[in-house]
């Protein structure tokens, strides 16, 4: 089995694609790990038979009612054929031998894309889906947060899924296509990225009010940048600084630490996201909004207004609250 | 109910009169007006659920849309997809095998004509039970959350119409909304079952003279087979349900993993049953298509045993399959592969269909009347779907395409390119042998163009964007993704197919007042209900026919053999008297399945399934003491 040149022909069909519009960042015929890339190249094997078969079937269809459409002159009724026993057990069989043609490389990455990871170095991810975001634990690496999950290129990475609530389903295309984090067990995706960047992810198992408001992003970096990311995110946030004790001050105030974890500070919740280094993340609520004061106030101020259904109340907080809060949380980069 | 109702008997004929009235609906337990019923009731639900598809088609139709809030569009999806497929197809297809099958086997009636009148009446009251909610919502959507009576608070079904634990648990979904769900499919499933039962007696036993297996007609075998997966598939679901409700209602824990339960026993359970729901769905449609292929070319249909034969397999193979919906789940890498091959193994049975009826078409004078053309709509999109399911056969492609949009594109190439366009095909078909009149040809096609290119329109781009990452069941979507201009065509074009089908209802209503009269056997058919007239008698046959051929109408008028032929001599006629007896059960049975899952909510709810209990008791007591004749 060779999938690099069945994906060759793939192109194909993506620049057709292509010329219906603008960029999708989410589509799933760009493959940019080695796990999409081999479902690509069998995606694309089924493809060329179904094509094919398409256009048997419906020009088989149309050139049938072209060329045996009544006229209106004929004297007698057609021939009363009843059947022909070798053209049916033909069609019965052929289709055998195609659907092995799939069927091989389909159960034969099952079983590769299932196995134990061998490597040594792999990276464990803990991906834990909640109503509606994404918590990512590093357990090897003591690094916890939420709705951004980076992982070093060219590494397997394992992602151990799973959810203490409802399904949900974790998708980024072009990197690990899905699985679904299932109450009561542990689900994996073993994957190694093959390109730098950043990529889309969004639950895909309907899982309440606020399903559609439910994404997440993967960047993945450089070993060297993983390694610094893992080391800004290990420590823990400043609280030196009076700025910082006065905005945490002001987050203990208004009740955030019922649920939030400030490592480093006395909040240690995790009923929400842990926010130590919340600053450093490009989005907030689950890659709904871009991570700027603006926002951030727009969230504290009203949750169920931005994501309905939102576990995080509205807390009915002052102007001069919600300012400072977002003020503080920015700070922790 | 030991008395076949049909049997000649020596009584005087004296049925023959229809009467009319309210009332006489009310109690009708004649096949022919149960048909009528189920067919309207299931437009009408058509027409509903299409309302509710037009609703999420315009809040997606461009991206962030706030026409709809994200609660209720959830509702929309679940309450759509549930509509469409108990309330839609289910009973549209209920229509004719109740029309139908009598008719094509040369029989008078069913073999329990007041149990089929139950299960009308049942699937009435299960329909009403998961609609009444879009009533009451609206005034107690406001209620305090504090209130004794806040589980009225939302009241419209939303965990989809798969019903996923354990977001339909107690703990994730509090309010009535999933109790309702689970009572209107409860009593749906138990009008399914009776209904099965009734069909599969009647197939077997009720029979012409001379009608062997091989000589019933294809849309009756198909029937059969439907008939089988109901009886063996709806006790699945009734089962899963029972277990929902008792995690809902006493706190059990079948569904819920803290305490031992696992979510995927819902999921087990409910493909077990869905599976073969798709062929429940799908057949008969396709005994439509061996129908009306065959006849609008006027030839055989090619292969009518294989053609059989792969329905029969479908239907065995289909509950062999139902974990291709889990294949995201982690089964592990021996049942996806297991599951997998099962699956692909099912094109073949599919594959043998699609050919055989396109060398039906070979040789023969095509002629394309707007059920051909819709026949030929079904070969065609339900091709499409078949390919697109030979792709998510393959879990690893499946891992990308799972519940996105592509999947979405497949079904519906399977449940409307296939089910629906068959059964429109049906419509136009039998609907002179139903009304005597013809439906408006002209008003046919342009009304077959709008539906066939509207529902491309709708459908095909969501292939793309379903590939390019849209999920399914999202209220609402963000610009930059790439699906904005595509979203917007497919709400174009599912407004262009709703403009077909609202032309085809007023086409449908003026040709039932004034369309062409048809007579007897206009179609120059092959099968036994188009001996009598149009629209049939109430008794159906003055005489019994004899049986001698798999095309007894058409071999008598063209040969080679003499097809059918009437027996000497006058025959009795005996019928069934009309019953309210099943319409009270009917109710007796809804309203205690209803009023049960409401048990914590309110004493009111005990007597009311105490009333209902009462009723069960009373009609199905008096129902057997009822004289059949
Ligand atoms: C009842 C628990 C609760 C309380 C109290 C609470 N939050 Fe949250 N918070 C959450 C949850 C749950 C989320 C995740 C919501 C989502 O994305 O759907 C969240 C998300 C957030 C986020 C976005 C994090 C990210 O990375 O996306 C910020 C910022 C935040 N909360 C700040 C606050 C602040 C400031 C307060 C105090 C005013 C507060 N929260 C109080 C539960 C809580
Ligand atoms: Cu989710």
């Amino acid at each position: 089995m060779k999938p690099t040149r069945a994906s060759l022909l793939l192109p194909l069909v993506m620049v057709v694609l292509a010329a219906c519009g603008g960029d999708h960042p989410m589509s799933t015929f760009i493959a940019h790990s080695d796990l999409t890339r081999e479902i690509n190249a069998i995606y694309s094997r089924i493809f060329w038979w179904t094509a094919l078969l398409f256009l048997l079937v419906q020009g088989g269809l149309i050139y049938v009612v072209l060329r045996f459409r009544a006229k209106g002159t004929e004297t007698a009724n057609p021939e009363q054929v009843h059947g022909n026993i070798r053209l049916e057990l033909t069609w019965t069989i052929l289709p055998i031998f195609i659907l092995m043609h799939i069927a091989i490389p389909t159960v034969s990455l099952i079983f590769k894309s299932q196995a134990q990871t061998t490597e040594e170095n792999a990276v464990l991810v803990n991906a834990l889906g909640k109503q509606w975001w994404f918590a990512f634990e590093y357990p090897e690496l003591g690094v916890t947060t939420a709705n951004e999950m980076h992982v070093p290129l060219g590494t397997e990475i394992e992602v151990r899924l799973q959810s203490d609530n409802v399904i949900h389903s974790f998708w980024v295309p072009q990197l690990m296509a899905k699985r679904d984090m299932v109450p009561g067990r542990v689900n994996h995706i073993k994957f190694k990225a093959e390109k730098l960047g950043e990529f889309y992810g969004q639950c895909a198992e309907y899982c309440g009010d606020s399903h559609a408001l439910m994404k997440f992003r993967v960047v993945v970096d450089t070993p060297e940048d993983f390694a610094k990311w893992i080391a800004s995110q290990k420590a823990p946030a400043e609280t030196e600084a009076a700025t910082a004790q006065a905005g945490f001050q002001a987050f203990q105030g208004a009740g955030c630490v019922a649920c939030h974890a400030i490592n480093g500070t006395t909040a240690a919740a995790v009923i929400g996201p842990d926010l130590t280094h919340v600053g450093s993340r490009t989005m907030i609520a689950s890659g709904i909004l871009e991570n700027n004061e603006e926002n951030l106030k727009k969230w504290i101020k009203d949750p169920p207004g931005v994501k309905p259904g939102s576990k995080m109340p509205n807390l009915n907080l002052s102007d001069e609250q919600v300012a400072s809060l977002a003020a503080y949380l920015q700070t922790l980069k | 109910m030991a008395t076949p109702a049909a049997v000649p008997h020596t009584h005087e004929a004296g049925h023959s009169a229809s009467p009319s009235g309210l009332w006489s609906w009310l109690t009708t337990v004649d096949h022919k007006r149960i048909g009528i019923l189920y067919g309207l009731s299931a437009l009408a639900f058509f027409v509903l659920g299409g309302v509710e598809g037009l609703i999420i088609r315009s809040q997606l139709s461009v991206p962030n849309n706030d026409l709809v809030s994200a609660p209720f569009y959830n509702a929309l999806f679940t309450m759509h997809g549930t509509t469409m497929i108990f309330l839609g197809v289910m009973p549209l297809s209920a229509a004719f095998f109740n029309y139908m099958i009598p008719l094509q086997i040369g029989a008078r009636d069913v073999v329990f004509p007041r149990l089929n009148a139950f299960s009308y009446w049942l699937f009435l009251f299960g329909a009403f039970v998961l609609n009444v909610p879009f009533l009451i919502q609206p005034f107690t959507a406001g209620l305090d959350p504090s209130s004794t009576l806040a589980p009225l608070i939302r009241v419209i079904p939303d965990g989809g119409w798969f019903g996923y634990a354990t977001l339909t648990g107690k703990e994730f979904s509090p309010y009535l909304s999933i109790d309702f769900w689970v009572a209107g499919l409860q009593i749906l499933g138990i009008a399914s079952m009776a209904a099965g039962f009734n069909f599969i007696v009647t197939i077997f036993n009720m029979r012409a003279p001379g009608m062997t297996m091989l000589r019933m007609p294809v849309f009756t075998w198909m029937t059969l087979v439907v008939q089988f997966l109901v009886v063996l598939s709806f006790p699945c679901i009734t089962v899963a349900l029972i277990l929902l409700l008792m995690d809902r209602l006493f706190g059990t824990h079948f569904y819920i993993p803290s305490a031992g339960g696992d979510p995927l026993l819902w999921q087990h359970l409910f493909w077990l049953f869905g599976h073969p729901e798709v062929y429940i769905l799908i057949l008969p449609a396709m005994g439509i298509v061996s129908e009306v292929l065959p006849v609008f070319s006027r030839k055989p249909l090619f292969g009518a045993p294989f053609v059989i034969f792969s329905g029969i397999t479908i239907g065995l193979l289909g509950f062999g399959v139902w974990a291709h919906h889990m294949f995201t789940t982690g089964l592990g890498a021996a049942a996806d592969a297991a599951f997998s091959v099962t699956t692909m193994l099912i094109a073949i049975p599919t594959g043998v269909k699609i050919f055989n009826w396109i060398f039906t078409l070979w040789g023969g004078q095509i002629r394309l009347t707007t059920s051909m053309l819709f026949a030929l709509g079904f070969v065609g999109m339900f091709t499409m779907g078949g390919l697109s399911g030979i792709m998510h056969s393959s879990p690893p492609v499946d891992l990308q395409q799972q519940d996105s949009y592509f999947v979405v594109a497949h079904f519906h190439y399977v449940l409307f390119g296939g089910a629906i366009f068959g059964l429109f095909s049906g419509i136009y078909y039998w609907f002179p042998k139903m009304s005597g009149r013809f439906l408006d040809e002209t008003w046919g096609k342009i009304i077959f163009a709008l539906v066939l290119g509207g529902f491309n329109l709708t459908f095909f781009p969501m292939h793309f964007v379903g590939a390019w990452g849209m999920p399914r069941r999202i209220y609402t979507y963000d610009e930059g993704m790439g699906w904005d201009q595509v979203n917007l065509l497919e709400t174009i074009g599912a407004f262009t197919l709703a403009f077909g089908v609202l032309l085809f209802l007023i086409s449908f209503f003026r040709s039932m007042r004034n369309g062409a009269k048809a007579g007897a056997n206009p179609w120059d058919a092959a099968t036994l209900e188009w001996i009598t007239t149009s629209p049939p008698a109430v008794h159906n046959f003055d005489k019994t026919p004899m049986v001698y051929s798999d095309r007894p109408v058409w071999e008598k008028s063209h040969g080679p053999g003499p097809g059918y032929s009437l027996p000497e001599g006058e025959e009795h006629i005996h019928l069934p008297p009309p019953s309210i007896k099943p319409l009270i059960g009917a109710v007796g049975v809804g309203m205690f399945l209803t009023s049960f899952v409401a048990l914590n909510l309110s004493i009111l709810a005990l007597g009311m399934t105490a009333l209902g209990l009462a009723l069960i008791f009373y009609s199905f007591y008096t129902w057997f003491l009822e004289p059949g004749h």
